[in-house]
């Protein structure tokens, strides 16, 4: 049953609309039930080859040879490939936003650091032939120790996992081993607080499970160019990543898609369209890579796990004074999005409330998993988890109604938010009452007269009038703007190319917290060849190294 | 290995192909016969994306081989509708706002269809359970069950 | 063997588009010479309805009855640069590039039926069902078959807009996390009953009550879609749902569905559902993106209803019948808490 409580909120819309506010039937929807909407496999192409992985069956390990003569014969067969065929075999994905360090190969060279880590991949007339091919390929592997947990992963003599991150953190602004939320003095409001509610909460890898595997088709179009039909969720993220790691013009590519069969955030991270048009362009003919089942659920990027420790301090009336946060992402064995969803992460603490004091050290690190990615409500479901569960705690302490404690703390249109911007545009007090009434839960007279429009700024519009910092995980070595001239973007592509040159690591004495130096990542665009390292800072620097002052 | 000559009814018409030794149903309609209706989503028959009607019951395409259908009769979405006039369930889909992404719906509507052929009025409990092993990652599965009983000209309970 | 019955709440708020910003959409909008429209997008639908809800926010726009508009996505050769449908951006960043770029085509539209009638453009309204006429004078109307025709034959004008959208990178301060991330906020509210089997730890979920605020409302059956959708993937997260059951060991995950398990059509979940409207101001018409918020409160709903239930704080998720009979098991049994109303 749904309802539209058009009663609330109506003098701030206009409903007269014509057609936004229908319930106007799906454009595609016809074709759904056809069978005719066009997903990337529904495309049919004379004489299609089959792309299958082969995958390392260590979560860590060196490389030491990879043996592709003997699959190389088997029936079917067209080609083998493996990271030397990769023009650039090194790619972060958020490079065409200038955020992070490439750190991770198409095909791995040197080193996999999870079980399911590609090394090569094989080009079949069929996909069981590939299957049998795939079989055929040897590899020989040193293992090495592997780490799992992340606050083992940060620990002094952890194994590094990623090679560009050598203490396992992913390093935010070139300064710090995690990204810092600081308003107020948390620690002085949580000493005068009449409670200290603590907590732990974890969440486990998701898998998003779209109903259709991620994959691509590319083919050789006319006049030099490829066409690449893909289950992206970003069409043009995939284009620009693959045009970078396959140093082509991206107008020699044309990607068809928008039609998917479900993504839920696993299907933005532009592994198979290069690899597909790889594919297409070493053998001349159309060629597949997709995953099955088995690999979208454990090679496929889940929604990464999250580790989340809460402390509040709140008094007998319900008011919390301080709320202070640590929180691990579990980015798995490379960076993919993790690094992002923390900043949307910490740009969301503490949740729906004005709260006056908050303090967040947030950990994006490494462990020898399967690299996480985004999944609906990405950056946020986990923490949403931790925050609203611990309020049920903060209740019970309290001996409040769990509905009547959000209401008395949550954020109002003009109250300052530990990010430093005004909230606007709130309605976070109605959900609480609408949901409230329709379960038939009584809330207290001053939550019913409460509104997201009262009582709101003034003094909870105030910035705090002081606020503690520090320089805790402060990384020491390198220089944020010479990431450019350096030699990473423009090696030629190597084994030894997977560790662009970065001044050696000096920790802060003092520090228990790992400390990972870093340089800046070279400007990547779709439009910029990759060869061409520029000598400028790139626009859009704030997010890696630079800051504007 | 030899290729294996299939000839079959699909939707009501007479199609034969060659298929390759092992070769499942779901890649020789696909690809063999370029009926694309039918989807590819485990290929380990625990997701019904590739559901398919074989003489009039419902199987998992892609657990089937292709060679054992010879002479059988094969129905999938894309016969669903009489030429341009749609089937019942594929009009309650679209009223019902009963498919998202619509990849598991070629599937999902065959299963229904496989339960209206033998069962013209079955209750909620019975659709739930036809349709049991046809996963939706999208709807939360109600809006399908208010489907299929909208089809059978039931009345969807609020 | 007993059930134990149990309540919970929580609520959410969820930033809409790339947290800060960065994040351009591109849309291209044309006409054919008899009035209808092609919007040009590369944005993806993956089921949530991208190309439905872009087609009405361009006919409201353009003016236009929503059949005279279809919106082709995604090809890179005719779509224009779009950052992808990820983040809750779709609605929000697309839908005003689609705005703007309707805004433009539907301006030369007014300006081709203007030298027709032969008044000011200005005084121009639409009808929404095909004409163009003076405002306050009905009769005085062309249809917009007719302007196209004339702007395509006879005036040499082409009926057509660009739309790009674009909120600027915000920078965030190393020392204080001080940054301007999104620029609107969804909400929700949500209540959950369930019972627990404290014999065999298995949990049903009785009824959702929810109330959810998603801007507008730009077609209510996409937003109930994605709410009651989203809400069951909300409880599947919370209950059912992980590739590593045992994380951090990497032993034992799933690797089919048989083993990664979801609630099927046997375990629906009656959801009552309000949705609240509280138009963004830099939202297409107000809507902001429910796609994803819909399941955040779900998670910790269960868990506190679990708590009310049993008495045991489940802080791991998900919360399988494994770690509700050994938490139960910690805890000396169940011991439910407070009954709470309704």
């Amino acid at each position: 049953m749904i309802e539209f409580r058009k009663d609330l909120f109506a003098d701030e819309r206009d409903d007269t609309l014509n057609e936004v506010g229908k319930p106007t039937r799906r454009q595609d929807i016809l074709g759904h039930v056809t069978g005719r909407s066009p997903y990337f496999d529904d495309h049919l192409f004379d004489g299609l080859l089959h792309m299958r992985a082969v995958r390392s069956p260590h979560h860590h390990a060196r490389i030491r040879r990879i043996d592709t003569a003997e699959a190389e014969r088997m029936p079917g067969v067209v080609r083998v490939l493996t990271g030397k065929d990769v023009p650039q075999n090194l790619n972060t994905l958020l490079s065409l936003l200038d955020f992070g360090i490439d750190d991770e190969p198409l095909l791995s060279t040197d080193k996999v650091a999870y079980r399911g880590e590609p090394v090569a991949c094989v080009i079949a007339a069929t996909e069981l032939q590939a299957r049998d091919a795939v079989a055929k390929v040897r590899v020989d592997y040193e293992e090495l120790p592997a780490v799992f947990d992340v606050e083992e992963a940060l620990k002094p003599g952890a194994p590094t996992v990623n090679p560009v991150y050598p203490k396992n953190a992913f390093v935010y602004h070139g300064r710090y081993d995690h990204q810092k939320l600081r308003f107020g003095d948390v620690d002085a409001a949580l000493a005068q607080a009449d409670h200290v509610v603590e907590g732990r909460y974890q969440m486990s890898p998701i898998e998003q499970a779209p109903m259709e595997t991620c994959g691509a088709i590319a083919a050789p179009e006319q006049n030099d160019r490829y066409v690449c039909y893909t289950s992206t969720q970003a069409l043009f993220f995939s284009l620009g990543t693959a045009a970078k790691m396959l140093k082509m013009g991206s107008n020699r590519l044309h990607f068809i898609g928008g039609t998917v069969g479900g993504g839920f955030g696993g299907k933005v991270d532009s592994l198979h369209e290069p690899m597909a048009i790889l594919g297409a362009s070493l053998t001349g003919r159309p060629c597949k890579f997709a995953w099955d089942r088995e690999e979208e659920m454990q090679v496929g990027a889940p929604r990464g796990a999250e580790r989340w420790y809460l402390t509040d301090g709140v008094m007998n009336d319900g008011r919390i004074v301080a709320r202070k946060f640590t929180g691990y992402f579990d980015s798995g064995a490379y960076t993919r999005l993790s690094s992002y969803a923390i900043i949307k992460g910490v740009g969301h603490l503490p949740g729906p409330y004005t709260i006056p004091n908050v303090h967040a050290d947030v950990y994006c690190v490494f462990t020898n998993r399967t690299p996480a990615t985004a999944m609906r409500g990405f950056g946020i479901t986990g923490v949403d988890f931790a925050i609203e569960a611990h309020m049920d705690k903060v209740a019970e302490v309290v001996g409040m109604n769990p509905i009547d404690l959000r209401i008395l703390n949550a954020y109002r249109d003009g109250d300052m938010k530990a990010h430093r911007r005004l909230a606007k545009n709130t309605a976070l007090i109605e959900c609480c009452q609408v949901a409230a009434q329709k379960a038939g839960w009584s809330i207290a007279p001053s939550s019913q007269a409460a509104a997201s429009m009262k009582d709101g700024g003034g003094a909870r519009a105030a910035l705090p009038a002081h606020t503690v910092t520090d320089q805790k995980g402060l990384v020491e070595g390198f220089d944020s703007g010479s990431y450019a001239k350096k030699a990473g973007a423009s090696a030629p592509p190597s084994p030894s190319s997977a560790q662009p040159n970065r001044p050696t690591p000096t920790p802060t004495p003092g520090q228990a917290a790992p400390a990972p130096a870093q340089a800046r990542p070279a400007p990547q665009t779709a439009a910029s060849s990759p060869d061409q390292p520029r000598n400028k800072p790139n626009r859009f620097s704030s997010l890696s190294g630079f800051r504007r002052r | 290995m030899g290729k294996t000559p299939v000839t079959l009814t699909l939707n009501k018409a007479e199609r034969a192909g060659f298929t390759d030794p092992g070769e499942n149903l779901l890649n020789f309609l696909r690809r063999g016969l370029g009926d694309l209706s039918p989807k590819y989503g485990c290929g380990q028959g625990t997701c019904g994306a590739c559901t398919v009607l074989i003489d009039g019951e419902p199987q998992l395409s892609c657990l089937v081989l292709a060679e054992t259908v010879s002479g059988k009769t094969v129905n999938t979405t894309g016969g669903l509708a009489d030429g341009a006039q749609l089937h019942a369930l594929q009009t309650a889909f679209m009223d019902g706002f009963a498919a998202q992404c619509g990849y598991c719906t070629p599937g999902m509507l065959m299963a229904a269809k496989a339960l209206l052929d033998r069962n013209p009025r079955p209750s909620r409990d019975e659709i739930a359970e036809a349709i049991s092993g046809n996963l939706c990652r999208c709807t939360g599965y109600a809006p399908i069950i208010d489907a299929i009983l909208a089809a059978t000209g039931q009345q969807v309970q609020g | 063997m007993t059930i134990h019955k149990g309540r919970g709440f929580a609520c959410i708020n969820y930033p809409i588009g790339m947290n800060l910003g960065g994040d351009p959409s591109q849309a291209l909008v044309h006409s054919n010479p008899d009035g209808k429209f092609t919007v040009a997008l590369s944005a993806i639908d993956l089921g949530q309805g991208m190309k439905s809800v872009t087609r009405q926010i361009a006919a409201e726009t353009l003016g236009v009855p929503v059949e005279d508009v279809y919106v082709d996505t995604a090809d890179s050769d005719t779509g224009p640069h779009d950052m992808g449908s990820f983040a809750s951006r779709g609605t929000h960043r697309v839908g005003n590039a689609v705005i703007r770029a309707a805004e433009e085509a539907r301006g030369v539209m007014l300006e081709a039926a203007a030298e027709e009638l032969e008044v000011d453009a200005g005084d121009l309204v639409t009808d929404g069902r095909g004409n163009i006429h003076v405002r306050g004078a009905p009769s005085r109307s062309i249809t917009t078959m007719a302007a196209s025709q004339a702007a395509q034959f006879k005036q040499g004008r082409t009926i057509a807009g660009r739309g790009i959208f674009l909120i600027p990178l915000s920078e965030v301060d190393p020392e204080t996390g001080e940054m301007t991330p999104v620029s609107c906020f969804a909400h929700a509210g949500l209540v959950v009953d369930l019972t627990v089997d404290d014999e065999t730890g298995e949990v049903e979920v009785l009824q959702i009550n929810s109330a959810y605020e998603v801007g507008r409302a730009l077609n209510p059956r996409l937003v109930e879609q994605q709410l009651i959708g989203g809400a069951w993937m909300g409880l599947s997260h919370a209950l059912w749902e992980t590739t590593e059951p045992y994380y951090p060991n990497r032993d034992h995950g799933p690797v089919d569905f048989v083993n990664y398990l979801m609630p099927g059509p046997g375990e629906v979940t009656p959801h009552n559902i309000a949705v609240l409207e509280r138009p963004a101001e830099d939202a297409p018409f107000g809507g902001k993106g429910p796609g994803e918020m819909c399941a955040n409160p779900v998670l910790p709903a269960v868990a506190n209803a679990l708590y009310n239930a049993v008495g045991v704080r489940f802080d791991e998720l998900p919360i399988t019948p494994e770690k509700i009979l050994r938490g139960l098991r910690a805890n000396g049994g169940a011991r439910p808490q407070a009954v709470r109303q309704g």
